[in-house]
């Protein structure tokens, strides 16, 4: 009975390390390959991706397999065979453990930080595009400041879906807001910063676009933002991550990732149908 | 650790034999009665938990396929057996809550701890026997109302178990079952927290209180170490949860705005609410949310150690350095709660603050597994159901630890976040790891609680069956989540999610197979409950002070007696006239 435990457990840790290692779920052609990556800083999450999948890879396998040979062997022992002690013993392991995992712990969370910093420590450029998003159950919007470059201010009172007022825009009184162009997908250029101004209009909401490598939540009465610049021209899936209601799974946008030129003409004709 | 746990009589608890069925079955002081009340709490709690996955797992690939019966449930949230998106969030929700709360709170810690702890010291019952009864009985007020949840208004709650404000916290306006069906969750929880409590402090009172003479700290056996670390970890982790349910029900029926901010408006209407913080609803959750993690399972790491030693026949390489490590994990537990907060909107330095300490968990983590497979290494292992599902607890904990490496780093996270990398990662740690644990300590101790034997055979299919099964589970949820796949959603219509839905059908076949597989061990519970082959005193050769005695125990443990302990917990591989070990209380010699 020991030795089949080895035998399943073995089996179980290679077919569950192949489709990591091949990326494919065999016979189907779905892929679990990550995206190809479209932003100027997914490149540092990636490697810190990759890395972490070899030493866990590496962490899991031996486990398992030292598990199922120990079992194999020392399951079927008489019952007056000799009790053996490892070499080297508990202190032993204990420096093993502590000299392998924790230079390697230190080694992920000392590189880890460079990839995070990237993101979330360096500011936005001042020539960033700004652009404000606003997620509520259960669609984004997006708005442009228009050509004088500033947006209106927002009236929460003034909120109407009905009127297409989806973020409480006061034309009327407010001549910052005349010319703020709202939309339903995010349309960006390549290779231009963009800074995204976040702002949730009911409960929790989370912005997350695989290609971007960008997750961020939307925080009821916290102003966040997120910044990055793509630089791949195509159109990507922008989905809720965080559970906001019933329509959850079906809370979606678009990025339209477009190249400087393609957005000034976007631009400008969205500023036409205003 | 000296030498001074010698207690008087008067520090014992003594108590008549219960009379009449009431106080012997229902309401009763005695510390064995309440821990079978908990473990059957327990597993109605699991087996409804178990059957909301299935509802949720054929819902996410058959869609459309009407569920007989379902309907019944809820006419609104099923109708014709079809469940809405929003009856999918709430069986989430439920499963969630059942699971962590009254299944993996209650199994490995109060129930198995209930039951044994007090006997592995020598105490007669707990230190304070009434609390005791008032924690079971407060539990099950709490499962009551939870379940309540299902036939109120538009059904149970639809934000996960997490709860997360605004979402739980601005009322009926932000979806179905977020009237009646939260407040009930809310204060549900409120009141598990309250019987948590008493439970922990009952625990901690009891091992620093009641040891017998010769029970020594460091003699102990590694599973009331386990349960003892609990305690304190609970002890801290539900009396921040406590306040924070409290709160949350305030801003619902009150209207506080503990949570809330100014400005939402949620279907054109602005909310009447001002200067409240979500973040501080994650952080208060989360600071009891990461440290629920270890009271789940630690006592499943104390129980397996436990039962792997009792199959080894050998002491581990070094019983101290594994309890250090769970007092090391215990202490860390409480400084890493903002990673599940990496995404959330805090400051991003704290992120990395919150990262170290969670990377540094794994190094006692590594310690323990490599102290049991070195412990492996030379022992003459006895292979039984409760010692293959230790064995599986140990390939379980390594495959669920390895993808916190990816977790605890906020970069990584940035992707994997609220994917199904997340569920796969905490189902096999948290729950099935756990899960295991308690299996291992069913059919380890199932012939002490009830003096009869289980069903080997039928225990050794059950793990095979289960073994495969979960790993047939779980494992792809890994890589959904590297293909992005996000979690709790009800449907996947996503350009991108479609493609992956073939792989959701596979996962959810395994879960029907290996739920199904279950019924093994039910029947087998059962079946031997009534029908077993009569439990000798002491069937696993064991050392510990619980198989001192009859099976089952009388219900003053020791007969009156006080045990003296006379050895460290685990003497095996020695030579005695006893075999290959020595009990704990025997005053022999041993010879090496």
């Amino acid at each position: 009975m020991g030795k089949s435990f080895a035998v399943v457990l073995v089996v179980i840790a290679l077919l569950s390390a192949i489709p990591i290692i091949t990326h494919h779920w065999f016979g189907t052609g779905i892929s679990f390959a990550l995206p190809e990556d479209i932003s100027t800083h997914g490149h540092a999450i990636d490697e810190q991706l990759s890395e972490t999948m070899l030493e866990a890879g590496i962490s899991f396998l031996a486990a398992q397999i030292v598990l199922a040979v120990f079992v194999w062997k020392f399951s079927s022992r008489a019952a007056n065979a000799e009790i053996k002690t490892f070499p080297g013993g508990a202190k032993g392991l204990v420096i093993a453990a502590l000299a392998l995992v924790g230079t390697e712990m230190l080694a992920l969370g000392v590189l880890g930080q460079k990839a995070w910093a990237s993101v979330y420590f360096t500011p936005a450029k001042p020539d960033a595009l700004q652009i404000q998003a606003q997620a509520g159950q259960f669609a984004f919007y997006f708005r442009y400041p228009g050509a004088d470059g500033k947006f209106g201010a927002l009236h929460p009172d003034k909120i109407d879906e009905g009127n297409s007022n989806f973020f409480g825009l006061d034309p009327a009184n407010d001549v910052e807001s005349r010319d703020d162009i709202v939309t339903g997908e995010l349309a960006i250029p390549t290779n231009r910063e963009v800074h995204l101004l976040m702002h949730a209009k009911d409960v929790g909401h989370s912005f997350y676009v695989r290609e971007l490598r960008i997750q961020q939540d939307f925080v009821p009465g916290l102003d966040l933002s997120v910044h990055f610049t793509a630089t791949k021209p195509g159109r990507y899936e922008i989905v809720c991550t965080q559970l906001c209601g019933l329509g959850h799974y079906n809370m979606k946008a678009y990025l339209n990732v477009l190249s400087p030129e393609d957005f000034d003409g976007w631009m400008k004709q969205k500023a036409a149908e205003q | 650790m000296s030498d001074v746990s010698v207690h008087t009589e008067s520090a014992v608890q003594h108590h008549a034999p219960p009379q009449g069925f009431i106080r012997k079955y229902v309401f009763s002081l005695d510390h064995k009665v309440i821990g079978l009340q908990y473990y059957g709490l327990a597993l109605v709690a699991v087996f409804t938990g178990m059957v909301l996955s299935w509802l949720m797992r054929i819902h996410l690939v058959w869609p459309n396929w009407p569920i007989p019966g379902l309907q019944w449930l809820s006419k609104v949230g099923a109708p014709g057996g079809v469940m809405t998106p929003e009856y999918y969030l709430s069986l989430l929700t439920m499963h969630g809550t059942l699971m962590v709360f009254f299944v993996l709170t209650n199994a490995p810690f109060a129930a198995f701890g209930n039951y044994f702890l007090p006997i592995q010291i020598g105490a007669e019952d707990m230190a304070f026997p009434r609390f005791n009864m008032m924690s079971f009985w407060t539990t099950f007020v709490a499962f009551c109302i939870l379940i309540a949840a299902f036939f109120v208004g538009d059904g149970p709650p639809i934000s996960g178990w997490t709860a997360y404000a605004p979402l739980s916290a601005v009322g009926a306006a932000s979806g179905p079952g977020e009237a009646v069906g939260q407040t009930l969750w809310g204060l549900s929880i409120f009141v598990f927290c309250i019987a948590s409590l008493l439970g922990s402090l009952n625990f901690i009172a009891t091992t620093l209180d009641l040891r017998t003479k010769g029970m020594t700290l460091s003699r102990m056996p590694i599973c009331t170490w386990a349960w003892f670390i609990t305690s304190c970890i609970a002890l801290l982790a539900f009396a921040v949860l406590l306040p924070a349910c409290l709160l949350l029900i305030l801003d619902r029926v009150a209207g506080t705005s503990f949570f809330v901010p100014g400005g939402l408006v949620i279907s054109d209407s602005l909310q009447p609410h001002s200067g409240g913080s979500p973040l501080l609803w994650q952080h208060l959750f989360w600071f009891f949310g990461h440290p629920e993690v270890y009271i789940a399972i630690l006592p499943a790491i104390g129980i397996v150690s436990h039962i792997l030693i009792n199959s080894m026949r050998r002491p581990l390489l070094s019983h101290k350095v594994v309890i250090y490590c769970m007092m090391g994990i215990g202490f860390l537990s409480y400084m890493v709660w903002g990673h599940h907060m990496f995404v959330s909107g805090m400051n991003p330095f704290s992120s990395l603050m919150f990262s170290f300490p969670t990377l540094v968990i794994t190094i006692p983590a590594t310690i323990m597994t490599l102290i049991w497979l070195g412990s492996l290494y030379g022992s003459r292992l006895r292979i039984t159901a409760a010692s293959l599902f230790a064995l599986g607890f140990i390939s379980m904990f390594v495959s669920g630890g390895v993808s916190g490496f990816f977790l605890a780093q906020p970069s990584i996270d940035i992707y994997l976040h609220a994917t199904y990398f997340v569920v796969g990662h905490f189902h096999m740690v948290m729950g099935v790891a756990a899960i295991f644990g308690i299996f291992a300590g069913t059919y380890f101790w199932f012939p002490k609680m009830t003096g009869r034997m289980m069903d080997e055979n039928l225990g050794k299919i059950h793990f095979w069956l289960t073994f495969v099964g979960t790993y047939c589970i779980f494992m792809p949820f890994h890589y959904l989540g590297l293909a992005g796949n996000v979690r709790r959603y009800s449907a996947f219509v996503d350009d991108y999610l479609v493609p992956l839905i073939p792989v959701h059908r596979f996962i959810t076949i395994a879960a029907l197979f290996t739920g199904a597989a279950q019924i093994i061990f039910l029947y087998n519970l059962v079946h031997s409950r009534f029908r077993g082959a009569p439990a000798p005193p002491n069937p696993w050769e064991c050392t510990s002070l619980e198989w001192t005695m009859p099976s089952p125990p009388p219900f003053d443990n020791f007969g009156g007696k006080h045990p003296v302990v006379y050895h460290d917990p685990y003497q095996y591989g020695v030579k005695s006239s006893t075999g290959d070990y020595l009990m704990q209380d025997s005053p022999e010699q041993a010879q090496t």
